[in-house]
């Protein structure tokens, strides 16, 4: 039964996906839950908590609110904290007993949005996805609401995709800057780790848009569509950063869309070798592997969203079941430690911490 | 002093009822000492615990877990949208359960006890967990099933904390009472071994055991053989209370006090149940003011913030402060139970000025945490609140008890004033005094 995990974790959720896209953005998000999704989210999936205060509160909701529908309650208390904080967006994300209860979000964002006349719009969660759905939703509300019509500049780029979940180490922005900037564009915002939501709403400018994973695909695709700008998809790892730097000058130049992390492999992947996690960072690692003499590394996605990003060898496993199926024949898994229990006798790991799935453990330090 | 910000502080003053503050948005301070249920349940020996729920609500446990070393120790059961929209809410939290012991009693060993976890909606799709009891009880007549619950939506309810420390004592049997064992239970932490509860118990002939010190699952259910019941956290009242009289035990209710009038009532109550001889009180007492009085000298009038996580009693542990010449001046807790009530009207008679502030409310996300005095902080929450990092880094009464937990408080303080922790690495750890990776 592809529902019980006897040991293995499960992956960031929907709602800790979207705080943690707009953690720095200066707005403040309000889960509608009673309790835990918040301790949750910063226990675990958020490093930044402790030094950084993100306005991000859960509603405290109650059975009663909840059974007779005491939407006013929850309006009344954002509107109060958001009129003492004055935050530049306010955002509401959804969770399984709101969900239950058909509560009304886009309703209820007008109403506040008009007695606060602060930005309110709702990210689509209930927390029974995980994070890939709740941090894509959360940057296409952005692109959607926030990014103004601007001219294209050449050899611009916004990186689209970046969060603590899938980049943990505490450089990485900064290493996805040297990256764009050695391939020869200028950054103009980095969603959404240090750009402020003012750079983002420039986004628009960009030649092209670099999207480094999964969370970054539906903003990619939004400002595709309203400002015609291409995006290509891969994260920077060993050979395949220098065809990903390639495939990024030919986008801006041709205005197409390319996907290297899945199209650059091509050599037979038996299932001996495995890379388990999130589809661009797996699927990018693969492709490096490949480029650098490695057999084919079979990529197995354990993550929600798939998009286009998988190819016809990859596997997408859908629980502690399918991903066991997936490495039957592993005999080198590259993989959050956390995934060791599943792995078949005698196959060797190579750990790649994933805070998505690990949490904290995958950070040196306590967050 | 804390920055005056709306309805989340008040002074002690102007503290007129125990509901000191609004339920409004919440944030979550990042200390993460207090137990969580998993914490909670994984003092029961060789249990195995199961969640049925969605995914965000899954991770927190599930991790807890994992950063405890004990992930082969947990299982879990998602449940998806389609589960809710179908209506098989039920048949996959049944299912899934089956599975997981399936693969438990093939891979490794079928636990003896498992500890199950529904939540919230299973009550709002009124879930029949009666139902899934009994098929698991007919499956797996072997095994203890342990009926506990993760729905913090139901507030008018028991706590899903109140509810595991009452459900994991489920599982004792009916056997002989053993007039000389008594059972110190509920409480997450062993009673200090300084405590004078162990020394009179044993100059009485009693044998006084715990959870904590039990090696296996058996050891566990052979606790509830002993003749009397203790309790000394809140929290485990309903729990333990249930148990003692299910099983026909004496149940007592000692709370950890800073109150001498109190703690004194406490042993008469011990004298008188369980026949102890006296002891010198008054020796005692003279000994905790000196104990407090040694602090004093090295902290004098630093200023002090005590956090309810610390300890249940802060407003009583602020007030024997206050009454050995300490200066507190924040309190930071949510809610003021009934046992802290005489504390508060002595506050707001005798220190009107102490501020008491909400830890979840939001304006306290953005309220400076610097200070123009260094404090000295009572708990992980004031610590951060504060800005400090000399503080007592206690949570949930760290076992003291009596007398001798006024003293033990005494030196804490000492120490942590005259030896600086670091604040930003200790207080974000889960579960204090919990196995953890960190």
């Amino acid at each position: 039964m592809n529902r019980s995990q006897r040991i293995l974790p499960v992956y960031t959720g929907d709602v800790s996906g979207a705080c943690s896209a707009l953690f720095e953005l200066g707005g403040m998000v309000v889960i509608h839950d009673p309790s835990g999704c918040n301790s949750t989210y910063n226990t675990h999936d958020e490093t930044r908590w402790y030094d950084h205060d993100s306005l991000i509160f859960i509603s405290a909701l109650m059975e009663r609110d909840a059974i007779l529908g005491n939407d006013e309650k929850l309006v009344n208390d954002v509107v109060d904290a958001a009129l003492e904080l004055r935050p530049k967006f306010i955002a509401l994300c959804n969770s399984p007993i709101p969900f239950i209860t058909g509560t009304d979000f886009r309703a209820l964002c007008k109403i506040v949005e008009r007695r606060t006349g602060i930005p309110c719009f709702y990210v689509r969660t209930n927390g029974m996805h995980d994070y890939t759905v709740g941090a894509g939703g959360a940057l296409a509300a952005i692109a959607l609401r926030f990014v103004r019509e601007k001219p294209h500049r050449k050899a611009t780029l916004n990186i689209l995709g970046v969060t603590p979940l899938d980049f943990s180490e505490d450089d990485a922005p900064e290493t996805l800057r040297a990256f764009a900037e050695d391939a020869g564009f200028e950054v103009t915002s980095c969603w959404a780790i240090g750009s402020a939501l003012e750079e983002m709403t420039a986004a628009s400018e960009a030649a092209v848009n670099l999207v480094v994973s999964s969370t970054g695909i539906p903003a990619a695709r939004i400002l595709h569509e309203r400002f015609g700008t291409p995006y290509v998809v891969g994260r920077p790892h060993g050979a395949f950063s220098a065809s990903l730097a390639d495939a990024l000058r030919a986008a801006a130049d041709s205005g197409a869309c390319a996907w290297p992390c899945r199209d650059l492999r091509v050599s037979v992947a038996s299932g001996t070798r495995c890379v388990v996690g999130e589809p661009v960072d797996a699927g990018s690692f693969a492709a490096a592997c490949e480029l650098e003499g490695e057999p084919g590394v079979r990529v197995v996605c354990a993550t929600e969203s798939t998009y286009d990003l998988l190819s016809r060898q990859d596997v997408h496993a859908e629980g502690e079941e399918d991903v066991e199926a997936a490495l039957a024949h592993a005999e080198l898994v590259y993989a959050d430690a956390l995934y060791a229990p599943v792995l078949p006798d005698g196959a060797h790991l190579v750990v790649r911490p994933h805070l998505a799935f690990s949490g904290r453990m995958a950070k040196p330090i306590v967050s | 002093m804390l920055k005056r910000l709306g309805p989340s502080v008040v002074t002690a003053g102007e503290a007129t009822s125990t509901a000191l503050f609004e339920s409004k948005l919440e944030f979550n301070p990042p200390a993460h000492g207090v137990w969580n249920i998993v914490h909670v349940g994984m003092l029961v020996p060789e249990s195995h615990q199961i969640y049925v729920c969605a995914v965000n609500c899954m991770r927190g446990v599930v991790l807890t877990a994992a950063e405890m070393g004990m992930a082969d120790r947990f299982s879990c059961v998602i449940l998806k949208e389609a589960d809710i929209v179908r209506g098989t809410v039920e048949q996959v939290t049944l299912e899934g359960i089956l599975d997981v012991l399936r693969k438990l009693e093939l891979r490794e060993s079928l636990p003896p006890c498992v500890i199950v976890f529904p939540v919230c909606t299973h009550h709002f799709l009124g879930v029949s967990m009666k139902r899934v009891y009994r098929e698991l009880r007919r499956a797996y007549p072997q095994v203890d099933f342990v009926e506990a619950f993760m729905d913090p939506i139901m507030k008018r309810r028991l706590s899903p904390d109140v509810r595991l420390r009452k459900a994991m004592y489920d599982p004792f049997e009916p056997q002989p009472a053993d007039e000389k064992l008594v059972a110190s239970l509920g409480s997450d932490f062993s009673l200090d071994v300084d405590c004078e509860l162990r020394t009179v118990l044993t100059s009485g002939g009693y044998r006084l055991e715990d959870v904590q010190g039990c090696a296996d699952y058996g050891a566990f259910k052979h606790l509830g053989a002993a003749s009397t019941f203790i309790c000394t956290y809140p929290n485990a009242v309903y729990g333990v209370q249930k148990a003692a009289k299910r099983l026909g035990r004496r149940f007592l209710y000692l709370p950890s006090s800073f109150s001498y009038v109190e703690v004194a009532e406490q042993h008469a109550t011990l004298r008188e149940v369980l026949r102890l001889a006296p002891f010198d009180e008054e020796a005692e007492v003279l000994r905790c003011k000196a104990a407090l009085e040694d602090a004093l000298a090295e902290i004098g009038d630093t200023p002090i913030a005590i956090d309810a996580s610390a300890h249940p009693r802060p407003l009583g542990l602020a007030r024997l402060l206050l009454e050995h010449g300490f200066r507190v001046t924040e309190v930071y807790l949510d809610g003021v139970t009934d046992e802290e009530a005489s504390a508060l009207a002595w506050l707001r008679n005798n220190a009107p000025g102490v501020e008491i502030s909400s830890i979840v409310l939001p304006e306290l996300r953005v309220a400076s945490r610097e200070r123009t005095e260094e404090v000295l902080a009572i708990g992980q929450k004031a610590a951060w609140f504060c800005g400090t990092n000399r503080f007592v880094n206690i949570v949930e009464g760290a076992g003291l008890w009596g007398y001798a937990g006024i003293r033990t408080m005494a030196h804490l303080m000492r120490e942590a004033w005259s030896t600086p922790k670091d604040t930003r690495d200790l207080i974000p750890r889960k579960g204090l005094g919990c196995a953890s990776c960190f």
